[in-house]
């Protein structure tokens, strides 16, 4: 029986977001420049979030798109062929800086694939990285920009975020086998 | 999502599970056409090999673009040009290919059971793209992938298939296809090309066309097969576009939404009217468009390894 501990709970994820939100604020000050991009599945309902907090924040809409990454990743001939989500960004990225969020940075190989297939989208004039949780293990030198909770982890533990799940509050939980 | 095949073989093996996970799949791709940059690098360095000993054009043109548009590279080999000529066995040709290092090889054969024999021969995923009368599994899964486009979904829909079964390779995996994903199959054309064995793959079999099309969701023509008759197996061409053909006449008598299908190459004025395969109820270039996406799907899904598919985190 795996043994697991919440480590970011609903007010916790609410607040983490919040400041995301607003150290994303602070550092592009023109609000126009920003877009928003969720990587599938997991970072998409983190992404939808960040942007609502942004438009908030700015007082006018923030484009927020997903992005799947799974025909640009460098392990397909060695595992199962994973299932593909939609793509969906309906703004031009060309000249804007692109927020690209996920729920747990991990290796980095997801983000160097989702900056890849950003890129046939259009030229960004600069990428963000914002994650709900850094976990640590990387295998690539990325490092996010913004960082909701930094979780130290074994490579055997698992880290399950829990948002928007039907009639149920929000949670992170740090999974231990 | 089940997908664990090393190979697209045929559709009787395949589940209605594995159909939807193609089906759901080529959605993705189907974007990755529309976009500025018609590319992904899910093949990058990987080696396909074209073989075509039968002639094509249209199928082969497809599996090629869907190939480089996942950044495959790739090699044509036709039987014009290769040593299949000079006498050499398809076992010989395909273990050379392997000794290569190609790591698919897309089949189309004028005999039935050829992709089965080079699955069992060589190490590499094995796609059919034709084997004689037998299976064309990638067109039977555009097909559907183009009626649940457009119809939202198959089960429940009334599809009939008119023309050549007999021969046709495109049928077979279509009814297959569609009855598995609970679509009910009529089958009709002249009683020599539509016989009743073909009931025992759960169709109803009429030699009636107007009867066959009257509540039909979707009409499926198929071209009349000249090169694989043997003797005629009707008295002419013009007796067959009178009782069989499809024209303005028999498609007013049918659903207003009826949509009309081909696989190509369309024999014009023949199985149907030139204008009704213009005609917005036609989705005939449809169907070639969306077989780029399902081509890309199919070799995204058994490029696939052995290992577990989800990875958490990244």
């Amino acid at each position: 029986m795996p043994e697991s501990t919440i480590i970011l709970n609903n007010t916790g994820i609410q607040r983490a977001l919040t400041r995301i939100a607003h150290e994303i604020a602070e550092r592009n000050e023109i609000s126009a420049e920003i877009v928003i991009v969720g990587i599938q599945c997991g970072g998409v309902s983190v992404a939808e979030r960040l942007a609502q907090n942004l438009s908030q924040i700015w007082s006018a809409p923030v484009p927020c798109g997903s992005i799947d990454v799974n025909m640009h990743r460098d392990d397909l001939s060695h595992r199962a062929a994973p299932t593909v989500h939609p793509t969906l960004i309906p703004f031009d990225v060309t000249g804007k800086t692109v927020v690209l969020v996920d729920d747990v940075l991990f290796s980095g190989r997801t983000i160097r694939a989702a900056m890849d297939a950003l890129t046939d989208f259009g030229r960004p004039k600069r990428i963000q990285l914002a994650v709900l949780v850094d976990r640590g293990h990387r295998e690539l030198p990325i490092k996010a920009d913004y960082v909701g909770k930094n979780q130290p982890t074994s490579q055997k533990e698992k880290i399950i975020v829990r948002l928007a799940v039907r009639d149920a509050l929000d949670e992170v939980v740090l999974e231990r086998p | 999502m089940t997908w664990n095949r090393k190979h697209l073989l045929d559709i009787e093996s395949l589940s209605a599970d594995e159909i939807t996970t193609v089906l759901d799949t080529a959605k993705a791709f189907k974007a990755v056409s529309q976009r500025a940059i018609k590319k992904v690098p899910a093949l990058r360095g990987r080696t396909v090999v074209n073989l075509f000993i039968e002639p094509s054009t249209r199928t082969r043109i497809s599996f090629e673009l869907a190939q480089q548009r996942l950044s495959a590279d790739i090699v044509n080999f036709t039987a014009d040009a290769s040593s299949l000529k000079k006498g050499e066995t398809l076992k010989d040709t395909a273990r050379n290919l392997e000794a290569l290092n190609a790591d698919f090889i897309v089949i189309r054969h004028s005999a039935a059971g050829a992709a089965h024999f080079l699955a069992r021969t060589l190490n590499t995923h094995v796609i059919n793209a034709g084997d004689g009368s037998h299976e064309h599994p990638t067109q039977a899964l555009l097909d559907a992938f183009t009626i649940r486009e457009r119809k939202g979904t198959i089960a429940g829909l009334n599809v009939t298939i008119l023309g050549d079964i007999l021969f046709s390779r495109v049928a077979r995996s279509n009814i297959w296809a569609l009855t598995k994903l609970g679509a009910k199959v009529t089958l009709c054309g002249p009683s020599t090309l539509v016989p009743r064995t073909f009931e025992a793959m759960g169709c109803r079999v009429t030699h009636d066309v107007d009867g066959a099309i009257r509540d039909a969701d979707i009409i499926h023509l198929l071209r009349i097969q000249h090169e694989r008759q043997r003797k005629t197996m009707f008295p002419s061409i013009g007796e067959y576009t009178q009782l069989f053909g499809l024209n303005k006449a028999r498609l007013a008598k049918t659903k207003p939404d009826s949509l009309i299908m081909h696989p190509g190459p369309v024999n014009r004025g023949v199985e149907i009217d030139s204008d009704i395969a213009d005609s917005v109820r036609s989705l005939i270039l449809e169907q070639v468009t969306n077989g780029i996406a399902v081509r890309m799907a199919v070799m995204f899904l058994v490029n696939g390894g052995k290992g577990a598919q989800e990875i958490t985190g990244g």
